[in-house]
């Protein structure tokens, strides 16, 4: 197992809400990438949680920019320093409003001309930042703030629109799994091109969890398999360690539902859909991930 | 005589977004003989405000979300109650 810096490329302490796991997932990302690396960040959480100017608390250059132009900056700039001979990390780290909604435009067209930077896209399944307004990423039956009976339709799936770019490297995770986080990172950054990043980032205040369970509630999306890990490289499919062990014997995904506040108008039709939809995902995975063996 | 820049530009600061630790609702109170320092409060804190190699706790920025104490294998982080 490869071991993580101790060193924290954040200062302490950004003024996120308490048990963020967006931050834990930025605390890992920032540790694999290492000084030589600029942060472009859209409108998010993360543009609001830098510090107070003239202060900021991220120890690498920041750009904040606008919420549709996070790629097409990362482009720029990307291919600016590529033209001065430079190899620092370029990193988008974008909400999932930023990515799924309103970026897509920008981060499909980067992805399509095959820029060489890492988009991050931690998802904590609405606009957050903004007071938990609905997005394109809200699970079905979540309750927000402009769903208060519960969104009626299915979550977007990013990930296979961002698949259809065959990128050379693409991989989901969890904030709840710092490891995992850290070692995909890493891959991503040793290879040139686009690469994608999903991570699942529990918000306590937005998904009505106390906040000392965003670690658990994290771990338990990985376990009932509504959150599925598993990294891409070219064609080489994999699963990822904890969601492997958790596809043999996923756990109902009415606990996971329990749990959260979001989800106390979902009754039991909705739920049936949920697992329904789960199980459905899990069986596609499961062949993809044999194919790409066989494959081999 | 310090002169404003003439482009908004933040430079890195600790505290830069003021002591967080006055958020706190609840403290960390860690029962030193029961713990056997495996880390994974460290590993788990996403303000990082738990030093990796002694396990203090830095309570001027600890918000007290309470991650530490739910997910010590040991159960020797209390939360208690702060008194303003």
């Amino acid at each position: 197992m490869t071991e993580i810096p101790k060193e924290e490329m954040l200062l302490k302490c950004p003024s996120t809400c308490a048990g963020c796991g967006s931050l834990l997932a930025l605390r890992y990302i920032l540790k694999a990438a290492g000084k030589d690396t600029v942060l472009v960040i859209p409108a998010c959480c993360n543009s609001v949680i830098q510090g107070v100017y003239p202060y900021m608390l991220h120890t690498v250059p920041v750009y904040n920019i606008a919420f549709a132009a996070a790629a097409a900056c990362a482009s720029g700039m990307s291919e600016a320093l590529r033209a001065k001979g430079e190899k620092t990390n370029v990193i988008v780290y974008a909400g999932d409003g930023g990515t799924a909604d309103i970026g897509i435009q920008a981060l499909s067209g980067a992805l399509e001309r095959g820029e060489d930077f890492l988009y991050i896209c931690y998802d904590n399944e609405a606009y957050g930042n903004t007071g938990m307004q609905r997005s394109g990423a809200t699970p079905l039956g979540a309750i927000t703030t402009t769903t208060p009976n519960g969104k009626t339709v299915n979550k977007k799936d990013l990930d296979r629109i961002v698949e259809a770019h065959n990128l050379p490297y693409q991989a989901t995770a969890c904030s709840s799994y710092p490891a995992d986080i850290y070692n995909k990172v890493k891959k991503a950054l040793s290879i040139p091109g686009p690469k994608f990043i999903h991570i699942l980032a529990p918000c306590p205040p937005g998904w009505r969890i106390p906040s000392e369970k965003t670690v658990e509630i994290g771990k338990m999306a990985v376990k009932s398999g509504i959150w599925v890990l598993w990294e891409k490289e070219y064609d080489k499919f994999t699963v990822s360690a904890p969601s492997r062990a958790a596809m043999k014997r996923p756990v109902p995904v009415g606990e996971y539902l329990k749990a959260q506040g979001r989800f106390r108008k979902v009754d039991e039709k909705t739920a049936a859909v949920i697992q329904a939809n789960v199980d459905k995902n899990l069986k596609k995975i499961a062949l993809e991930a044999a194919q790409s063996e066989e494959t081999e | 005589m310090s002169r404003m820049p003439k482009m908004t530009i933040s430079v890195p600061h600790e505290g830069g977004a003021g002591l967080t630790g006055s958020w706190r609702t609840f403290r960390p109170v860690v029962d030193r003989e029961t713990c056997n320092h495996c880390g994974i409060c460290a590993m788990f804190c996403p303000d990082a405000v738990i030093d990796p190699d002694t396990l203090e706790i830095d309570l001027v920025y600890c918000k007290g979300c309470g991650i530490c104490s739910n997910e010590c294998p040991k159960k020797c982080i209390k939360m208690v109650r702060e008194e303003h």
